[in-house]
């Protein structure tokens, strides 16, 4: 009894042992995925970001053909990086919203003079209270959003040119 | 050369801890002292004889090193790669010093150093210990020593040359420029040396099943020493964040804080459980489970810094390779320990024994409830590390923390108030009848009174409270007594019992009164909080030696006080690029003052333009860190006292062999000269 | 000198372009009502900063932890309890947002195992008692303990 006693402090380092060199082994998990996939998108209104272009609200991603919601900002460098692809991507007669985080029409304007313009509409979430609303946690991020206006699909990150392909098929996979 | 030769130094270190590891282990060998024939024990002998200077060398060596490197790094030699990543020539020159440990590698560096140079002061002046166990707490010190330079050297070498020497560096992390930086690291990492001396002598002991009191009175200097630098260091490391990142907070919690408490909260309760073994012959198993405990939570601690496998707000030279280098060395010493600990810990014979209403009783209750604290510290922080292997992300903190660990120690501060005033072995609960209920209506009387001040939380309240009753009950084991009589010991003892009181006071008023206050001012502007009245005069950019800064210039002032200059900065390093928060402090008997400057605010309806102001007014938050000076020089008055008394006994031995000699010079010449 | 000084702290300054939008309304600004404020700090210091390495919302200059600042003072000020905050920023973001475990299908062993460890010694206490009831001073708490 008491030899058994003496092998549990053994028996919780080794658990320990094989966890953290499990954890070691994985790649870091950096991301917090939003827990609204498979949610409706919640009533939302925003302000167009610039001038000559619509603002953007529920309704908009509501009916039709699924589209896609980027979350993107003119000071954000990986939003450079991003823009050929989702140009690509509505050559393809993808429909993409844009909503500008925390960001001046002006600067906004030249980003889309400078790198392109894919979106239909630009909302301005200068508050990131749709940010917040849909469990988003930073820019860029794209979400696959069904035409009954559900979030389907979240994507952290940049689009980068293997990400086209399967915004693709997820679109595909709502319709 | 330097770099060569302070290579060479570690390599002949190691080749060193090898010998030492090796010598020892021969020693071991030849059955206990005395029962092998006269060759056998000879043999024995003359094996282990190697161990000692191989640990007295290896100190020189490895204290060579370490030296070498610093050199370098004064100097700013940026033909050695780890000065080039970590060093400029711009930087103030302490901070080109302290940058020698300010990463991963100098930090190693400094760790192996500590450690050669414990080894070689416990080979060198330890001479209590029966031989054999000597033998054996060496061959395990060379091996730990070992595992260390097989890292350094093979992973993280600090002497590796760049092929082309640049012509600047690329700087240290500006959070490190700081003097805080100086004294909290290498602070901790002596106290986790310290540890693994006494994680050593506890498996040299059970080795050799030498579980006496002799062997604890060998063990406690290593452990109250360590415990002292890893108070310290905790110390400063809180007051260092606390000021450094800018947001008035000195404990979150956070993973890194946790690594270092963690060690902490195992030599306090080793600490107390040494005292039990020295003086009552008890608790001996205990105290060697403490022992590894004490150094496996170190190791972890180093671990989890390292490896990133947590985040943490302190992330520090984070790499997942080295990261397996480290978890391979704990499951070597820990995994090791812990299977011989569970083959051996029967055959311990066990200590005397003593009944629950006792000096050991009390002592027994605290170690329960500083071992459950740490079980609930280690799960909360390795818990998301469990649920991201499901790929589930989960935060713990403080709301977690501060409960889960108030429910263990609320019960160990009552009993840590009481326990002092009982007699070893078994004592009558009646007899300290008075004080109890004298204490019990100490924390009341405050509660109540507190409670009718204002809405505070019930921890804020029962620290408030226990507080002030602990630091009452910690003068009282000095009642009825010759105050020069009492040893230094327990003079410590008392110091650090109210720096716990202490400690716990200024914890629980800066949860229950602290004031904040948030504005957007203009210079002109002015605002007030917990009865200062601040004004904004003006912001301007200033410069120092590798950063730019926007400096607010603020006056604060209350009652009828000379207003105090603050001047809290929002600085850009640009070597590497990175903004901090400095903050500005005022000092006064009763708490601090904290003001911090924040972003640009806009314009105000008169088109001037605004900053963010954040002030903080945190009554007795200082208290947090007198507590810990206080807990720490409590320790260092203990380890006097025994030292002092070690020093006389082994002087009076001296006197008293003299006597004999002269009594037996005096026998042999039978007639004494007659005196004049 | 002033001049050079500040033309380096503008160079120096390439993040401040985030900045250049002015926060949000609740961001830095305190509540009016001193209770309320109370409440929001106190639930702003258990929200996790997405952005940050392990910091509260209270404590982190990120612009995001000062839209979820905004959030919580807003919503606040609104009528909302600081729970029901929390769990609708939970439903967002999951557990990770927030500092305070709440009893899950995966965090129940945290709380769970504290209750465990307060049984045992609870019953190590108890059976220590009783014993020394039993057998009067001959109590031992020796090396099992």
């Amino acid at each position: 009894m008491m030899r058994a006693l003496y092998l549990v402090p053994l028996a919780l380092f080794l658990f320990f042992a094989g966890l953290a060199a499990f954890m070691l082994n994985q790649p870091k998990q950096q991301d917090v995925p939003s827990q609204m996939i498979a949610q409706p998108l919640p009533e939302f209104s925003l302000q167009p970001a610039i001038a000559g272009m619509p603002g953007v609200r529920r309704a908009d991603l509501v009916g039709g053909q699924p589209r896609l919601l980027n979350i993107w900002a003119s000071w954000c460098l990986p939003c450079i990086a991003e823009a050929p692809h989702l140009e690509a991507l509505q050559s393809q007669g993808v429909e993409i919203i844009g909503i500008a985080v925390r960001d001046r029409p002006e600067a906004v304007a030249d980003f889309l003079g400078r790198y392109g313009n894919p979106y239909t509409r630009i909302g301005a979430d200068d508050i990131s209270s749709l940010m917040i609303e849909i469990g988003a946690s930073g820019v860029p991020e794209t979400y696959v959003i069904d035409a009954e206006g559900n979030i389907r699909y979240q994507h952290i990150g940049d689009v980068r040119a293997d990400t086209v392909p399967l915004l693709l098929e997820k679109l595909e996979e709502v319709r | 050369m330097i770099a060569e030769l302070g290579l060479a130094a570690l390599w002949l270190s190691a080749a060193l801890a090898v010998l030492q590891m090796v010598s020892g282990a021969l020693g071991l060998r030849d059955g206990p002292d005395g029962q092998n024939g006269p060759d056998g024990k000879a043999r024995a002998q003359s094996y282990a004889i190697y161990a000692r200077p191989a640990a007295v060398v290896q100190a020189f060596l490895a204290v060579l090193a370490f030296g070498l490197l610093l050199y370098a790094f004064a100097v700013t030699d940026l033909s050695i790669k780890l000065v080039e990543t970590n060093s400029h020539s711009a930087k103030p020159f302490i901070y080109k010093l302290t940058g020698t440990w300010g990463n991963h590698e100098g930090s190693m560096l400094l760790w192996v150093a500590v450690l050669a140079l414990s080894g070689g002061l416990l080979a060198g002046l330890e001479r209590r210990l029966p031989e054999k166990t000597m033998s054996a707490t060496l061959a395990v010190q060379g091996f730990v020593a070992l595992g260390f330079y097989a890292f350094l050297i093979l992973s993280s070498n600090p002497f590796e040359r760049l092929p082309v020497a640049p012509l600047e560096g690329s700087g240290l992390n500006p959070l490190l420029q700081d003097i805080g930086l100086a004294i909290h690291p290498p602070t901790l990492y002596v106290g986790y040396v310290g540890l693994s001396i006494a994680f050593s002598l506890c498996m040299g002991a059970l080795i050799t099943r030498q579980v006496t009191p002799e062997f604890a009175k060998v063990l406690r200097p290593w452990v109250l020493g360590a415990w002292v630098f890893l108070t310290f260091g905790i110390t400063a490391g809180s007051y260092w964040a606390y000021y450094e990142l800018g947001w008035g907070g000195w404990w979150f919690w956070d993973p890194v804080e946790n690594a270092s408490l963690m060690p902490w909260l195992a030599a306090t309760a080793l600490l107390h459980s040494v005292s039990v073994l020295a003086a009552r012959d008890a608790l001996r198993t205990w105290t060697i489970m403490l022992g590894v405990l004490a150094f496996s939570m170190s190791m972890l601690g180093t671990f989890l810094v390292r490896s990133g496998v947590l985040t943490s707000v302190h992330a520090f030279a984070v790499d997942p390779e080295r990261g397996s280098f480290i978890l391979a060395l704990l499951g070597l010493y820990i995994g090791g320990s812990l299977a011989i600990f569970a083959v051996r810990a029967s055959s311990i014979a066990e200590g005397t024994r003593f009944t629950a209403t006792s000096r050991e009783g009390a002592l027994v209750f605290n170690n329960v409830m500083l071992s459950a604290i740490l079980a609930i510290v280690l799960l909360g922080t390795l818990y998301p590390l469990l649920t991201e292997a499901f790929d589930v992300r989960v935060s713990v903190g403080p709301p977690y923390f501060n409960p889960a660990g108030a429910i263990f120690a609320i019960p160990m501060f009552a009993v840590m108030a009481v326990g002092p005033l009982l007699r070893w072995k078994n004592d009558n609960p009646g007899r300290i009848q008075f004080e109890l209920k004298a204490l019990l209506a100490i924390v009341i009387a405050v509660i109540a009174l507190v409670a009718i001040l204002g809405d505070y939380s019930v921890l804020s309240l029962l620290g408030l409270g226990m507080a002030i009753a602990l630091a009452v009950a910690a003068f009282l084991p000095l009642r009825g007594r010759v105050l020069r009589r009492v040893p230094l010991a327990t003079w410590g003892m008392v110091m650090a019992h109210f720096g716990v009181a202490v400690s716990l006071f200024g914890m629980a008023s800066e949860s229950a009164f602290t004031t904040e206050r948030l504005a957007a001012m203009a210079p002109g502007d002015a605002t007030d909080t917990g009865g200062w009245t601040i004004q904004l005069e003006e912001v301007s950019p200033v410069a120092g030696p590798n950063w730019t800064a926007m400096e607010a210039r603020i006056m604060a002032s209350r009652g009828d006080e000379e207003p105090t200059l603050l001047t809290p900065q929002a600085r850009n390093f640009w070597s590497p690029p990175q903004p901090t928060s400095e903050s500005a402090l005022i000092t006064r008997w009763n708490g601090q003052l904290y003001a911090v400057i924040g972003d640009r605010a806009g314009v105000d309806a008169r088109g001037r333009e605004r900053w963010q102001i954040r002030v903080w007014w945190k009554p007795f938050v200082t208290f947090i860190w007198y507590g810990g000076v206080l807990i720490a020089m409590g320790g260092i008055l203990s380890i006097a006292g025994r030292v002092r008394v070690d020093l006389k006994r082994r002087n009076a031995k001296k006197i008293a062999g003299q006597r004999r000699a002269d009594l037996d010079a005096l026998d042999e010449d039978k007639l004494p000269e007659p005196a004049e | 000198m002033r001049l050079v000084i500040a033309l380096l702290a503008l160079i120096a300054a390439p993040l401040a372009a985030q900045n250049a939008m002015p926060a949000a309304p609740y961001a830095y600004t305190q509540l009016d009502d001193p209770a309320l404020e109370a409440q929001a700090t106190e639930l702003m210091e258990t929200l996790r900063c997405l952005k940050c390495q392990s910091q509260s919302i209270n404590d982190s200059d990120a612009p995001m932890a000062g839209d979820m600042r905004h959030q919580v003072r807003a919503r606040l000020l609104a009528g909302e309890s600081p729970e029901q905050i929390r769990s609708w920023l939970i439903t967002r973001y999951g557990d990770y947002v927030s500092y305070q475990p709440e009893m899950s299908a995966t965090t129940w062993p945290l709380f769970a195992i504290p209750l465990v460890l307060v049984a045992l010694v609870g019953l190590a206490l108890l059976g220590r008692l009783r014993r020394r009831a039993d057998a009067g001073d001959a109590g031992d708490m020796g090396d099992a303990a």
